[in-house]
């Protein structure tokens, strides 16, 4: 498919291969540069690797078949992660701009992709931070013993348990009360948490004191918090394994059940988590590569940092369900234990008598004699495979299941402290990313003058997104952030990528990308990525986000609530959204992708009724430059 | 004679075991789970463990109702299970056959509690008088959250790198203008333009786009 658009001066806006070696050799351009290649392949490991790995893919492994779903994850990272993050690096490292500025320079009507980009990368930075700022909580409150979130606290006449948390339990009252606070409804807003402002603010300014002056801060940074996830994840493979139990989780997360291959949402989920999980259309990545020397080799960089982040994925799986199967055991024989000793004390039987061995049998024959003595006691039924399949993705799994899994380890705050740092590693990393992917678009855009330093550009981001995630602290804050979660990084990130490769292929031409490939890293590139970005991964992103379209179009919108009144309590219950609030996920979802096209119209106008201004725009181009040398 | 002397016998052991009985309006039942406590230390129960608790429970009621001289008589078990489940309740030194009131022995009990516990190495949840809740016990509120301590300590240090981020390039600036300044007093004139190294190398960046490095 040789199609190509037509794309009057592109010589003109980008800089020859020429341009590009004599600005190699002079080390001109004052752009910053990587220290080593180890800061940018750890920067970008670290930009792919996120909570997305911790908490989202074990999730979806164990409910889409176990083992199983190894295969629609292979397959698709394969076909779709690594053609789009091979695409980015090489288009970033051959232009040398951030993301508004590459697009701007492929085309000037594709200006709305870098600024999709940028406000994709504004919206997702935003709540991102704000579950950093529950990590930093969280973190700060587990240098106690014994944990907060262990105990009850009593009630107002010291009489009992306070009945919330009696009725829920102990970790889910710390999260939803001490913590959040949570209203029962999105609309019902509360008023702000002045702890969890103040932990916002924490996040915040650890994640400007990192950024502040680019990829020199945040190059240094990454040493530590690219790998310390990694030595913490160890740490509890090693810990896990010796915990009772923990081999049952396993063999539960890769038990694999063939029959879910042959459902479409097994390889829905898997393609979108491949998609999420490699954080391409953030910019970010174009970002980094842009720093990149012009003969590095960004192929090898692709395939390496794809099966780095396919591997994290297996591997944290692994731990967390290691955990859970731990923490799934430690409920079952409580509930035994639990059952035994209401059944010992109902009839006068000496003390192990009944054992975990002979209890259903001494069950049954106790049934069969005194029936209604067996009704009266509301004996609970114990099963090892719902305590395991009570898992849990996204916040749930991090401050529910495995804070209570972590209490009943001894030296628990020792744990809470490894686990929650490993949390804030993997989610600092993936702001840098989020942080890059604003303020170099910001900087190319010139909405404010360039005199200005790099720290003010960050400040001001930094602030602007602090104020705006006020919200989240608010008692409804909870709800507010699954909404930016399931609709600000959703669709418009589907629609950017798909535009980025189409103007990669198409509008910039497949062979003028090929031979920028072969004389960065010295061979053409081969079938495999040809056919891949010509046909195969476009395709794979426009069925993801048809389907994407039509799931959410069809069900009714519903989220989850914490409501005390409920008659599942303590499950959560699901209740329709105000109908206000379409009018946000409009702005959230559809702001973004709609500024592709309406940049379009806005530079097609701009362009018919004004062409003096075209001559001008001329004047900055690098062949311009070239002339004034001669 | 012998007669009465027998009858008399008979009814007044039949009244010595009326007081105490499952279900006794003035008694309570004791459940033990001494297994469950201590595992393979466990004792085993029997006559002189019931001495001990019955004496641990005189000393309770004497502890607690100053002036009377309870003794191990004083209290009478009954009931014994398998379980080590038994009844027992507590008659008056003053008066024999007089049972002492429900609520004086459970006020008894509570403020000896912990000492009846360890007497037996056992918890409230294992030494359990049915009807007599544990009070609980609080959760430690320290006065200053340790949140707070950790905060402080987090954010004073990070106010520091920044700080210490922002100053350190002008410091770095000044000290090099310094320097600067005295060279241009030695050298005069054109400076060589091969060396591509310098900042003042002929590949003019003034209308380049690139220029991001902070201009501090």
């Amino acid at each position: 498919m040789k199609l190509k658009l037509p794309n009057p001066g592109l010589d003109d806006r980008i800089p020859s291969h020429g341009d590009l070696e004599k600005m190699e050799k002079e080390e001109a351009g004052d752009r910053p540069k990587w220290d080593n290649k180890a800061q940018y392949l750890l920067t970008c490991v670290g930009f792919c690797v996120g909570l997305g790995n911790v908490w989202r893919f074990p999730y979806l492994c164990q409910s889409h078949g176990g083992g199983a779903f190894m295969i629609p994850f292979l397959i698709l990272l394969v076909l779709e992660g690594i053609p789009l993050l091979h695409l980015e690096f090489a288009i970033g490292q051959r232009l040398r701009k951030g993301s508004v500025g590459v697009w701007r320079s492929i085309s000037p009507y594709l200006t709305g992709v870098g600024i999709a980009s940028m406000l994709v990368s504004f919206l997702v930075g935003m709540y991102y931070n704000t579950i950093m700022a529950w990590i930093i909580w969280y973190l700060f409150n587990s240098f106690q013993d014994p944990l907060p979130w262990s105990q009850c606290p009593l009630n107002a006449n010291r009489t009992g348990l306070v009945e919330e948390c009696a009725r829920s339990s102990t970790v889910d009252y710390f999260w939803y009360r001490e913590t959040l606070n949570t209203s029962t409804a999105i609309d019902e807003a509360g008023g702000l948490q002045w702890w969890m402002v103040l932990s916002l603010v924490a996040a915040w300014i650890l994640l400007y004191v990192c950024c502040i002056r680019g990829i020199e801060t945040t190059g240094k940074a990454v040493y530590i918090t690219s790998t310390l996830p990694y030595l913490v994840l160890t740490i509890f493979l090693i810990r896990g394994l010796t915990l009772k139990g923990s081999i049952d989780g396993i063999k539960f997360l890769f038990t694999p059940d063939i029959n879910e291959l042959m459902n479409p949402s097994t390889w829905l989920d898997a393609g979108a988590q491949v998609f999420y999980s490699f954080s391409v259309a953030f910019g970010g990545l174009i970002s980094f590569s842009s720093y990149n020397s012009i003969h590095n080799n960004c192929e090898q960089d692709a395939v390496l940092i794809s099966i780095i982040n396919g591997c994290t994925s297996v591997y944290s799986a692994t731990v967390i369900y290691s955990i859970i199967g731990f923490r799934a055991t430690q409920k079952f024989d409580d509930c035994l234990g639990d059952n035994i000793w209401k059944l010992m004390n109902a009839f006068d039987y000496p003390e192990n008598n009944i054992t975990d061995s002979n209890y259903n049998e001494v069950l049954a024959h106790l049934n069969q004699t005194n029936p209604e003595i067996i009704q009266g006691l509301e004996l609970q039924t114990c099963d090892l495979q719902s305590f395991l399949s009570q898992g849990v993705e996204g916040t749930g799994l991090a401050f529910i299941v495995f804070t209570e899994a972590i209490i009943k380890m001894p030296f628990s705050p020792l744990w809470a402290v490894l686990f929650f740092v490993m949390l804030f590693c993997l989610g600092l990393s993936t702001m840098f990313g989020s942080i890059e992917g604003v303020v170099v678009p910001l900087q190319d855009l010139r909405l404010l003058p360039r005199t200005w330093p790099k720290e003010v550009f960050c400040g001001l981001t930094c602030l602007i997104s602090l104020a705006l995630g006020l919200i989240f602290t608010l008692r409804s804050g909870n709800y507010w952030l699954a909404l930016f979660d399931n609709f600000a990084g959703s669709i418009p990130l589907l629609v950017i990528g798909f535009c980025e490769m189409f103007a990669v292929i198409y509008i910039y031409g497949i062979d003028r990308f090929n031979k920028d490939i072969e004389f960065m890293i010295g061979h053409k590139p081969n079938i495999f990525w040809q056919v891949t970005w010509r046909v195969v991964s476009p395709l794979i992103m426009i069925f993801i986000l048809i389907f994407y379209f039509v799931t959410q179009i069809s069900k009714s919108l519903t989220y989850l609530v914490w409501d005390q009144e409920s008659e599942n309590f303590p499950t959560l219950e699901a209740r329709p959204y105000p109908s206000w609030i379409y009018v946000m996920i409009f702005i959230l979802a559809g702001v973004p992708s709609l500024a592709i096209p309406v940049f379009a119209l806005f530079k097609f106008i701009q362009n018919k009724c004004c062409k003096k201004d075209h001559n001008d725009y001329t004047v900055d181009t690098i062949s311009a430059k070239i002339q004034m040398k001669n | 004679m012998l007669e009465k002397i027998l009858i008399l016998l008979c009814l007044s052991s039949a009244l010595a075991e009326q007081p105490c009985k499952p279900d006794a309006s003035d008694g309570y039942k004791v459940r033990l789970s001494i297994k469950t406590a201590l595992g393979d230390e466990a004792y085993v129960w029997n006559e002189n463990e019931m001495f001990l608790f019955r004496a641990t429970l005189a000393f309770a009621m004497r502890s607690h109702l100053n002036g009377q001289e309870f003794d191990v008589s004083n209290i009478i078990v009954c009931d014994e299970t398998p379980r080590v489940t038994f009844w027992f309740v507590v008659t008056s030194p003053l008066n024999t056959s007089g049972l002492v009131d429900k609520g004086v022995v459970e006020e008894a009990i509570r403020m000896s509690r912990n000492r009846i516990n360890s007497a037996f190495l056992l918890t409230d949840k294992t030494l359990e008088f049915i009807g007599i809740t544990p009070t609980l016990t609080a959760p430690v509120n320290p006065d200053t959250p340790p949140w707070l301590i950790v905060f402080g300590v987090v954010m004073g240090a990070v106010g520091a790198g920044i700080i210490v981020v922002l100053v350190s390039p002008l410091v770095l600036k000044k000290r090099k203008k310094n320097e600067e300044t005295d060279e241009d007093e030695e050298e005069t004139g054109v400076k060589a333009v091969e060396n591509g190294s310098t900042r003042e190398g002929v590949y003019n960046m003034s209308f380049s786009d690139d220029e991001r490095l902070t201009q501090m």
